[in-house]
Parts: structure tokens; sequence; C-alpha cells
């Protein structure tokens, strides 16, 4: 386990287990992201060596990173883990990211309800010499969208965590106006790995496809954080994970911004990028959620509908008055008693929200909807017939 | 190479008047914000909707060239 493991890894066990960091020149290193088809694991999968280029074409060397450990992601628990138990793996990444697109201060900004990592993190910038000075650390306050690139931005300029308008985006006019690096911190710490093994260590990894970190949970033995290579199927997960409590019907990829699929249908699916894409599925940040076959689908996708819209940023209507009215509908579907047109209208509106806010919170929503739509298309039509064919218990999809 | 309308969205109020000057090309949800139809604008509306840009209370819409909105996913 390199990005995980018990306890925190100290400065003298992490230097011993992987040497010093790298001196590679900031071109050499940015080709070797680009080679090694590394995308970032904040969730979006942008090609990480790509973002790099462009900000170091933009900064004079006036440039901020900002690496991101705000986990707003209810069902996602690896960045925490990754910064209590590699805290120094991160710090690596972020002094190269530094170094690659010219930047002279380093933020980490650390979601203030991960208090284990946050501790972990200051921890091991007081044990380091080669970033005093540079890094500080700026607590993300809690919320789905706080993450989010252009709320951190703002936040960290002084504002709320709220997605602003773009453009300008952050890779132009960031932190204090300076180009600014906004990388996930998982990302990071495997960027610090491929500069000292080179793009092919991360490219042989799992069938070509790299190698990072899941969270798995809902109806399997042993919930929590996997380190996998990305050639493993859906079926090796579960398997990982402990296999399942009960039987488990569907599941969630790609967290509350991803989609459902069917459990049997996906089994053999290798979790890499293109073969996910192939049938329109994406891993995100990560996540991996079963659902038990005895739970409902319309009452999973309510609550997470439901908590969407409440993290809304409020600022949109289509997104504050969309997601609400989604939500409502949806709510009503669940429980039973819709009204006559409530499957109908979250169908059109699933349709309409994409593209329509300052930021991807309504597309995600949406796109999670639609996928409920199509995959339990025979519970959501019981339901607005006042029906459900489940044993309805209470979906355990957590709600923060 | 054509121009496209775009909207930001955090200005937008609902007030409904693009979609009033151009119904071809902009209408609205069930809470009044516009939904754009997708494409650059055709030649015979770009006088509307340069108006539409003009007219929005909030100076909300704007054109913007096609590459531009291309490079946002």
């Amino acid at each position: 386990m390199e990005l995980i493991g018990p306890g925190t890894e100290s400065l003298a066990t992490h230097r011993q287990r992987l040497g010093p960091l790298p001196a590679l020149p900031s071109g050499e290193l940015i080709a070797e992201l680009e080679s090694s088809g590394l995308l970032g694991r904040g969730g979006a999968g942008f090609p990480v060596g790509r973002k790099w280029r462009t900000v170091a074409e933009r900064s004079s060397g006036r440039a901020v990173v900002l690496a991101n450990g705000a986990e707003g992601e209810p069902l996602s628990h690896k960045d925490r883990s990754l910064m209590a138990a590699r805290p120094h793996l991160v710090i690596d990444g972020a002094l190269l990211a530094a170094r690659a697109v010219g930047a002279d201060d380093i933020i980490f900004y650390i979601g203030v309800e991960h208090r284990g990592a946050g501790a972990a993190m200051r921890h091991a910038l007081v044990e380091r010499q080669d970033i005093r000075g540079r890094a500080t650390i700026v607590s993300a306050p809690a919320g789905y969208v706080s993450g989010e690139e252009s709320a951190a931005v703002h936040f960290v300029n002084g504002g709320d965590a709220r997605p602003t308008t773009t453009p300008p985006r952050p890779f132009d006019r960031g932190v204090h106006g300076r180009p600014t690096l906004v990388q996930n911190v998982e990302t990071l710490a495997l960027v610090a790995l491929i500069a000292r093994r080179g793009h092919d260590w991360y490219k042989d990894r799992g069938r070509r496809s790299g190698t990072g970190l899941i969270t798995v949970s809902g109806v399997v033995n042993h919930a929590g954080v996997q380190e996998i290579d990305f050639g493993a199927t859906l079926g090796d997960v579960a398997g990982v994970a402990g296999g399942f409590r009960d039987e488990a019907q569907a599941v969630l990829l790609g967290g509350y911004f991803g989609g459902w699929a069917d459990v049997e249908d996906q089994w053999g699916l290798p979790l890499e990028p293109r073969s996910l894409r192939s049938r329109g599925l994406a891993l995100g940040c990560g996540v991996v959620h079963f659902l038990a076959a005895e739970s409902c689908g319309v009452e999973a996708t309510s609550r997470i509908v439901s908590y969407l819209a409440s993290q809304s940023a409020r600022q949109c209507g289509p997104c504050v008055f969309g997601l609400s009215a989604i939500a409502a509908a949806t709510q009503r579907l669940a429980t039973r008693s819709p009204h006559a047109d409530d499957l109908d209208s979250i169908v059109r509106w699933s349709g309409q929200l994409t593209g329509r806010g300052a930021c991807h919170h309504p597309d995600g929503a949406a796109g999670l909807l639609r996928s409920a739509l199509e995959l339990f298309a025979d519970d959501f039509a019981q339901h607005q017939r006042r029906r459900c064919h489940t044993v309805s218990m209470p979906e355990r999809v957590a709600v923060a | 190479m054509g121009e496209i309308i775009e909207i930001e969205r955090i200005r937008c109020d609902g007030h409904g008047i693009c979609a009033e000057l151009l119904p071809e090309l902009i209408t609205l949800d069930d809470w009044g914000y516009p939904i754009v139809k997708r494409g650059p604008v055709p030649d015979h509306l770009a006088e509307l909707s340069r108006r539409a840009v003009d007219d929005c209370p909030v100076l909300a819409l704007r054109l913007g060239s096609v590459t531009a909105v291309t490079r946002k996913r």
C-alpha cells in the first residue's frame, strides 16, 4: 500500500522508503506526466500534464499551487485517508508542482472536518525544511461545493466558498489574481511517485491505465478505502471489500455526481476510464457504492438528489429552483405520494439542467438522476402508481 | 465561424426578455430561466441577438465565439 496505511508516515520513513525528491527540470516532469496519461483524481478527470503545461505557460514564475484536500463528496474518504497516512507524499507532489509551473506559494486547502488529515498535514509541514515559508494551510468550510476549484480560489481570496463565474478560470487568474494550479491531493501524491519512477511505471499498472484510490461502501462486508490498479474489475473490488452482506442490485460509480449501473451487467468491467466511458460511466472521485437488492433505487436516488439540492450554492436560478423541484418530486415518488405529473416532470427537468450553472453542480445532479431513471425505470413507474416492489429498507447512503 | 449566446448564470435573474426577443433561440424553463439552443447564431438572427444582449436588465447575456465555448466542456 503506497497511498494509504495505518498511522501517519514520518518524514524519515517516507525518505527511507522512496528516497529524496527527484530534481527533474520543469519541462521534463510535465512531459513525464503527459506520457503517463495521469488524469486528475478529484472527480473531473482532466489530463494532469496538460493542466500543468497551461499554468506553466502563463506563470512567469508567479503562479500559486492550491493542493485540494476538501473532500465534499459524502461517500468519499480517500483524500482524507491519504493525507492522514502519507502527508509527505502529498507535500512532495505539491513541491514538484510548484517547481514545474513556477510557483512561490503553496496552499493546502483541507476540509475543516477532516481532523486527522489536517493534523497529519500540519505536523508533516513542520517536519519539512524544503517547504518552509512557502506553504499555508487553509481550512475549507464543509459543503459539497467548497472543493470546486473556483469556489476554493474564491475562499482563499477572502470570499465565500462558492463557485464564481468562469472565465477567468483559476489557471488564468486565481489566488490573488495569479495563475493558479488547483490539483487534488491524491493526484499530487501520484505525481510524486511518477516523478521517481517514470511514466512507464504508472502506465504499466492496471493494464496500462494506472493506479489510485477508491472508496467502497454500501452492502459490502468491509467498507473503506482501497488502493487499486484500474484494470481491477467491479467484482475484484467487491472481493477485496469482503464480498456482500446481502445481495447487491446496483452500484453507484463516481459518487453523487456519478451514475447508477447494474451490478451483474458490470461485474467484469475494468474500472479504467476507457472501458467505463464506453458504457457511459466514469469513476469520478473514486466512489463505488453498492446498493442492496432489498433497497429501493427510487428512495436511494431521492436521498441523493435531496442532498445535492440542499448543497446548491444558491447562485444560479436553474440550480436553485430546478434542483429543489427535482428533489421534492423525487421525494414524493419515493414516499409513494406523487403528484400526477411528477415522473414526467423529473424526466423533463433532468434533460434541461446540463450546462446551466456557473459550476457543474446542476449537471452532476441531472446526470445522476438520468442514470437512475434509466436503471430504475420500472421502480419509478411503480412509484408513480404508488407502488413499490422492494421491501422498503431505509437505504444507508450517508448524508453528511 | 459564428457567434454563440452565453449566459452568466449567477447574474441572470430570469427576467425573460431574451426569450421574448429571440424565441427561435431561447426558451424559458418552468421557473423563467433561459434555455439556449445549441450552436451558433444564424446570420438572420444576429441583429436580434445583439439586441437581446443589450436589453438584458442585468447584463447577463453576451455573444462569445464558438471556440471559447467548446472549451467549457
